[in-house]
């Protein structure tokens, strides 16, 4: 029996403009444990879809045992004996286990489905790999960790040779992460090839044969756990080489703007993101806040922004209390929001470019007269913007969607610089744009803070935080870690505290 | 654990409700069975055109497609089914074309909202108003049908007591139909194969399609079934129960199936006895006539019915819930 089980060469995607996957090869063997580790937004979930048929990759080959398989058809896959566990359940929750286990190849007598049978099938899966299941409850009443293994079971019944977990731990409490692991371990010893994605070091660490990084659509490296650390693994993921120094001024840090004291916030799958956090934002500093994505940095950023919730904890803007406030109301006591998601949270999609620059403001002097709107103001103020900001565009009055990833955050990022604001809360504010565009927005958040705002920068990309950022606060588990001034540390240090090692 | 209990409780109201009216009709049966015999069995002539409508609505929805459409479905078939019988003196052939114009506006329908994922409610809206003008339009007076369907008893189960005479005797072919075809459904929907890809198709078509069912074949199938039964109903009430074609027959019928639907909890039993219910209490409106309640003003004793109807919805205890996926489009994830 052939041992390479399934082997991918060069394979590439991309969506838009974005290189998803960038000329990868990777191999499976059977019974063999390969972790795909990489940030959000590496390629890791595009990969693994391309394999299961879900994506259907611009070019390269996906072979499994030693056959070619057809690209972009499910189908296909699975009768290859290919089974994947999506990251978001894809469970009937109103229906039982075993209906949703049998779901597609039912045990039939005519059109009737063998309900006898399907119990059956159930407990002789749940037997032969020791994953315990009650076959009549129904799904939406079992914990998340007893879900998942009725999507293991559903994939097992397919006799999957190869089976793939997009993210699987990322909804898992500890023990049941614990339990995971040992599935996977019980797993790879009957033989099944496994391909476990994740951006948990320690995990990998702990259940893969052979780790293979990602980063920005490529593979960076292979590594296996006997060769490498958590810190290593981190920077592999994180680290690019600095393309450019800035010239930044020392800062001039006045009081403290934003007081974050023992906030905690839930994330929408009702789990405690933001975990008894304490942090203090400072007039005229960059603060950056560095951490592997999902610590809850977005629910930090949604929670300061009137966005989501917080369960428990305060914070305060400028001395007022504002946990609780809207957005609406976080907003005029100064704080600007560059959103994460800027297609989703920062522009409005069917609306012109000049319409976006004063989304802020519209309703103000000049642009509106009592009920009235001045569109010729709006048009000559968004003009003095698109120079000044460097927005790439014939005319203001073209839809927004017209323009490039990078000039849409140029607007997001010139209408919020533009509102005199005293804290401007960045996330993730340089994600999938060109350099140049980088370093302008890069330099527009060191202006600000010369002129006193206090910037609050969340970003995964440790490279920029280490250039701009005076102070870095490190966050893990919902929790600020440990705080360093950004002129002596060092990346293995900060790679180490993102990874959750003590200080 | 909460849930199961809520489930239960549910359960255990519904079966008292059930117990209630058995209990209220043997009364009613013993004190004068000629009247109790004659006004279910008017309830169940008027409720299962309804109850019929409501299984369009059902097989649409359970797969995940909102089809608000069946109003236009039953309209355009009645008027089809109506005038290819006036035309061709023959009322078989005029129900065959009744039929085929429901399946055939569904495939409409379905080719809106399911190929081309358009706005569900917006393509049903299109259908209704499609209907609604064409049909007055082309509307002819004077035309009739040639002869009707025959009423007749069934053996042996009319003369079972309290039941024989007010659900199988002197009713049409379309009546006993349904008595089979709503039980049916049920069956389908909960023990065979297709009932199980069908719902899945309806909570989550994300689920179906990961384990290689076609979502798009399931929700093109059931809404062009659902349509056969949409134009068997346009058909049943031009050529049977009304025996002619007038402008906006259905006068809101589709849009009460849809409530009696909900009221039913989408299911198929359920959705029968709300359309029965309804239909009683039509029949108690229209004995109320005859019996000349003089001093209440008559309009009132018709608006009977639908008051009944609204406070039932109103106060039918249990939180609604509609398949999770209803009146959504599916695409494949692809990112």
């Amino acid at each position: 029996m052939e041992t390479t089980l399934l082997r991918i060469e060069n394979l590439s995607k991309t969506f838009g403009t974005v290189k998803a996957n960038d000329n990868i090869s990777l191999e499976v063997n059977r019974g063999e444990v390969v972790a795909l580790l990489g940030e959000n937004g590496a390629g890791k979930s595009t990969l693994v879809k391309s394999v299961f048929g879900l994506v259907k990759p611009d070019s390269g080959t996906i072979t499994i045992k030693g056959e070619l398989i057809e690209a972009g058809d499910t189908a296909a896959a699975i009768k290859h004996g290919i089974g994947m566990v999506h990251q978001h359940f894809q469970l009937v929750p109103v229906m039982s286990v075993a209906e949703n286990i049998i779901l597609g190849d039912e045990p039939h007598n005519g059109a009737f489905i063998s309900y006898a049978q399907a119990r059956e099938s159930v407990k002789e899966l749940s037997d032969k790999f020791g994953l315990e299941i009650d076959p009549d409850a129904i799904v939406e009443d079992l914990p998340v960790g007893l879900q998942q293994r009725v999507e293991i079971l559903k994939a097992l019944r397919k006799n999957v040779d190869l089976l793939i977990l997009d993210e699987p731990t990322a909804v898992l409490t500890p023990q049941e992460i614990d339990e995971l692991l040992d599935v996977i371990h019980n797993l790879s010893n009957q033989g099944v090839g496994i391909i476990f994605i994740t951006h948990k070091l320690r995990e990998v660490l702990a259940v893969a044969d052979r780790i293979v990084v990602l980063r920005n659509g490529k593979s960076v490296g292979t590594t296996t756990p006997q060769e490498s650390n958590e810190s290593q693994l981190a920077q592999m993921m994180i680290g690019r080489e600095v393309i450019f120094r800035l010239d930044k001024k020392e800062a001039q840090p006045g009081s403290v703007v934003l007081d974050i004291a023992d906030l905690y916030v839930k994330d929408d799958r009702k789990l405690m993101a933001v975990n008894g956090l304490s942090l203090a934002l400072h007039a005229g500093e960059i603060l950056g806040v560095a951490g592997v994505e999902g610590n809850g940095q977005r629910e930090l950023v949604e929670a300061l922004t009137g966005m989501r919730p917080t369960v428990k904890g305060t914070f305060t803007i400028l001395g007022h209390e504002a946990t609780g406030s809207s957005p609406h109301a976080i907003h005029n006591l100064g704080v600007s929001h560059v959103p994460e998601d800027r297609e989703k949270d920062g522009l409005i999609a069917t609306l012109s470019i000049e319409e976006n620059l004063v989304l802020n403001q519209y309703r103000n002097q000049p642009f509106a007269h009592g009920w009235v709107r001045n569109i010729e103001a709006v048009t000559t103020y968004a003009q003095k913007m698109i120079e000044k900001f460097d927005v790439r565009t014939p005319s203001g009055k073209n839809p927004i969607n017209s323009l490039s990833g990078g000039n849409k955050q140029k607007v997001v990022i010139a209408r919020e610089m533009s509102q005199n604001s005293k804290i401007i809360i960045a996330s993730q504010p340089t994600r999938g744009i060109d350099i140049g565009s980088i370093e302008f927005i890069h330099n527009q958040l060191l202006a600000a803070r010369d002129s006193g705002v206090g910037v609050l920068l969340v970003s995964a990309e440790l490279d920029e935080i280490l250039s701009i950022a005076d102070r870095i606060a490190v966050m893990y588990g919902g929790k600020i870690v440990a705080i360093l001034g950004a002129e002596n540390v060092d990346r293995t240090q900060i790679g180490r505290l993102m990874a959750g090692a003590a200080q | 654990m909460q849930k199961i209990m809520m489930k239960i409780r549910f359960k255990s109201w519904q079966f008292a409700l059930f117990l209630l009216s058995l209990a209220l009709w043997i009364y009613c049966y013993v004190a004068d069975s000629g009247i109790t015999n004659s006004v279910v069995a008017s309830g169940m002539r008027f409720g299962m055109p309804l109850a019929l409508a409501a299984m369009v609505g059902i097989m649409c929805e359970r797969s995940g497609v909102i089809n608000i459409g069946i109003e236009g479905t039953m309209l355009l078939s009645g008027f089809t089914g109506f005038y290819v019988a006036s035309y061709s003196n023959n009322i078989i052939f005029g129900l065959i074309i009744a039929i085929l114009t429901g399946m055939l506006t569904s495939l409409v329908h379905a080719l809106m909202t399911v190929m081309w994922k358009m706005d569900q409610i917006i393509a049903g809206t299109i259908i209704n108003i499609l209907a609604s003008g064409l049909t007055s339009f082309l509307y002819k007076e004077g035309s009739t049908v040639p002869n009707s369907w025959p009423i007749f008893d069934i053996p042996i189960l009319s003369r079972i007591p309290l039941i024989g005479a007010a659900l199988f005797s002197q009713q049409g072919p379309i009546q006993y139909f349904g008595l089979i075809l709503i039980p049916a459904i049920w069956i389908m929907m909960n023990k065979t194969r297709w009932g199980l890809r069908t719902r899945s198709v309806g909570e989550n078509p994300g689920a179906a399609d990961t384990a290689g069912i076609s979502v798009i074949r399931i929700r093109m199938t059931n809404v062009i079934i659902g349509g056969a039964i949409g134009g068997l109903v346009g058909g049943f009430i031009c050529l049977e129960l009304v025996g002619s074609f007038s402008k906006d027959f259905t006068a809101g019928a589709g849009f009460t199936a849809l409530a009696l639907m909900i009221f039913g909890r989408w299911n198929p039993l359920g959705a029968f006895a709300a359309a029965i219910l309804f239909g009683l209490a039509q029949a108690l409106a229209t004995q109320l006539q005859i019996f000349g309640v003089d001093n209440v003003p008559n309009q009132f004793i018709t608006m009977l019915p639908y008051v009944f109807t609204i406070l039932v919805l109103a106060f039918s205890a249990g939180k609604v819930r509609p398949p999770a996926a209803a009146g959504k489009s599916y695409e494949k994830e692809q990112s």
